[in-house]
């Protein structure tokens, strides 16, 4: 079953030169908090720009200061040397207010790229949902104006729909790892997550999803496992996947969970199906657990659910170094994760391989300890 | 039968022998790593052969552990330190080890090593900074240690080896004696531990490694902690004794 996605993941990007072809909307995101269903609601596609290897960084210290993180140097870069295919397919970007790295980026990115930023409240209160709702309704607005296509209560229901329906097979996929031993390898469930949002046609990825969950199902084992089990958190994880996940596997543990931008925070919560939809878009997008958000509790109150339900031994957080959000939160992390009876360690990293052998060594002490 | 620890670290290679029978550390003994971790690896099998340690169980750890082809089991040395440290002075306190190339600390809790940390890909508050300053101001890393003098208006940087090094080639231009400069550079080293453990901060504190001997060191670690620092005179021997500890428990299963 892995290799579908494996075959879907290189087919994608001929895939996308046909859509485009056929003059469907492209629409690069960079982030969890992008509103997917009014992307898909104009019959558009999604596509993910967050950049995962440090080849392009260089390219982007031009502009960039070098102790800013990692994947937004990676992700500026491949934008101005124009070597992302995903990037170059897309017709908007869109960006949110989120990190101050983020938000700067996206001015210059502008001068590249048509760029339309959503104002994200930092807070979650009722006026930062009346001011994100009033953000979503103007970026419906923009996109049937920008791609000459009308979003009604329909067609926006049907986008509801399809997402929750996704969102609830991913959940049950990352699920699956609540079992003893996890099913499946963190290195894998890394890899369906990432090359999952790289299938534009939601019904097929549903398809390729479900057939997946049940095969996965029917070879569930009851074995004995004593193998150290692991969640990961903290910022997006794909740049780091060799020099982290892998590597944990290669000491002899399982990385059973990712609290992150890769895994539970882009699916976790549904969009209520009944009512105003985009209120119901804005609440559910204001309920991701991110260190932007100011008094962000949610977090801290997930990893210790998450500790209990997938029999964690210990909690990883991932910090892309010049990430001040989430570097703050590692306190409040490693407080929860001891609450909850797990050992806690924060790494701090970036996209380059110099630093492998001693998160090596932190790794394999970590785990020695567990 | 003999349960061996051997800690190769960037500087120097640590081996603690430990007898089963008696229950009794029988050596510690100490050779510098010099450039191959392989060679001195295989150094040491001849030492331990000549003094007819074997049968024996042999447990490798530091940074050169993967050059021991004859260890039965490696480790970390993070998880030496901590036991080693505790066999030396068992009481909760967070260990700090200034090695060659990382500085890290260790919180006991309990006799078990709790948390620890490391410094990040940077070589202020390591070994490797003093030895850098040593270099500049052309003396011996023990002439250093042994001739600085106070003079707290000597202040150098605490967080880059670089430019800690520019800053005494204009102390040394300004013609201020050497051993004020060393001063300087002990006093910056201690200062950058201090707040590299901060995050595991503790009402003692032990110090294990290389600089477990200087007694200015531990003394300026005191007042930048403002904590009491205890440690032994087998402190060097830490990661080695860890490690042999290890073998207790792994030769049996």
């Amino acid at each position: 079953m892995r290799m579908d996605f494996d075959k879907l993941k290189k087919r994608n990007s001929f895939e996308l030169q046909n859509l485009k072809a056929e003059g469907k909307p492209i629409v690069g995101t960079f982030c969890t908090y992008s509103p997917k269903e009014l992307i898909y609601a104009v019959g558009g596609v999604a596509v993910s720009l967050c950049a995962n290897d440090e080849s392009s960084i260089n390219i982007a210290h031009k502009e960039l200061p070098r102790n800013l993180c990692p994947l937004i140097k990676a992700s500026y870069g491949y934008a101005v040397s124009k070597k992302c295919p995903y990037m170059n397919a897309s017709d908007i970007i869109v960006g949110e207010t989120t990190c101050d790295g983020k938000k700067k980026m996206y001015e210059l990115l502008a001068n590249h790229k048509p760029v339309y930023v959503l104002e994200l409240p930092n807070m979650t209160n009722k006026r930062s949902l009346a001011l994100w709702k009033d953000e979503l309704i103007s970026f419906k607005e923009f996109l049937q104006e920008k791609f000459k296509a009308k979003i009604t209560q329909e067609n926006l229901l049907e986008a509801v729909k399809i997402h929750n329906e996704e969102r609830e097979l991913m959940c049950e996929l990352m699920e699956l790892n609540k079992a003893i031993p996890s099913p499946i390898k963190g290195s894998e469930l890394h890899e369906i997550l990432f090359a999952s949002e790289f299938i534009y046609d939601k019904k097929e990825k549903i398809k390729t999803l479900k057939a997946f969950i049940e095969a996965t199902k029917q070879n569930l084992e009851a074995k004995i496992s004593d193998k150290k089990r692991i969640i990961i958190t903290g910022c997006p994880s794909g740049g780091v996947y060799e020099k982290i996940i892998k590597q944990i596997e290669n000491l002899g543990a399982d990385v059973v969970a990712f609290e992150n931008c890769v895994g539970t925070k882009n699916y976790r919560n549904l969009v209520e199906e009944e009512g105003n939809l985009i209120e119901n878009i804005a609440k559910r997008y204001l309920e991701i657990p991110c260190s932007v958000m100011y008094k962000n509790d949610k977090r801290a109150q997930i990893i210790k659910e998450f500790i209990k339900e997938y029999s964690a031994d210990g909690v990883i957080d991932i910090v892309l170094s010049g990430c001040h959000t989430y570097a703050i939160e590692t306190n409040k992390i490693r407080e929860a994760s001891k609450e909850a009876g797990a050992n806690y360690m924060s790494l701090e990293t970036d996209y380059s391989r110099q630093d492998s052998g001693q998160i090596r060594t932190r790794l394999e002490a970590f785990i020695e300890l567990l | 039968m003999y349960l061996i620890g051997i800690d190769i670290g960037s500087t120097s290679t640590k081996v603690a022998v430990f007898n089963k029978n008696d229950q009794k550390f029988t050596e510690l003994f100490l050779r510098p790593t010099g450039f191959s971790g392989v060679k001195i690896a295989d150094e040491i099998y001849e030492i331990l052969k000549e003094k007819n340690y074997f049968p024996s169980f042999i447990t490798a750890t530091g940074y050169g552990r993967v050059s021991v082809k004859y260890a039965n089991f490696t480790t970390t040395e993070i998880l030496c330190h901590a036991l080693g440290a505790n066999f030396l002075f068992p009481k909760d306190c967070t260990v700090i080890d200034v090695g060659g190339q990382d500085t890290k600390a260790i919180k006991i809790v309990a006799n078990r090593p709790e948390d620890f940390i490391m410094n990040d890909k940077c070589s202020a508050g390591t070994g490797k900074f003093i030895e850098v300053m040593a270099n500049r101001l052309g003396i011996d890393i023990n002439e250093l240690y042994t001739t600085a003098k106070k003079n707290l208006n000597i202040k150098l940087s605490s967080t880059c080896t670089v430019f800690a090094e520019s800053e005494i080639i204009s102390l040394m231009a300004n013609g201020v004696d050497k051993t004020q400069i060393a001063y300087g550079i002990i006093d910056s080293s201690a200062q950058k531990v201090a707040s590299l453990t901060k995050r595991l901060e503790n009402e003692i504190y032990f110090l294990s490694g290389g600089l477990s001997r200087v007694s200015l060191f531990k003394n300026l670690l005191a007042n930048h902690l403002q904590r009491e620092v205890f440690t032994d005179e087998n402190a060097i021997f830490c990661g080695a004794m860890g490690a042999s500890l290890i073998g207790l428990k792994k030769e049996k299963s």
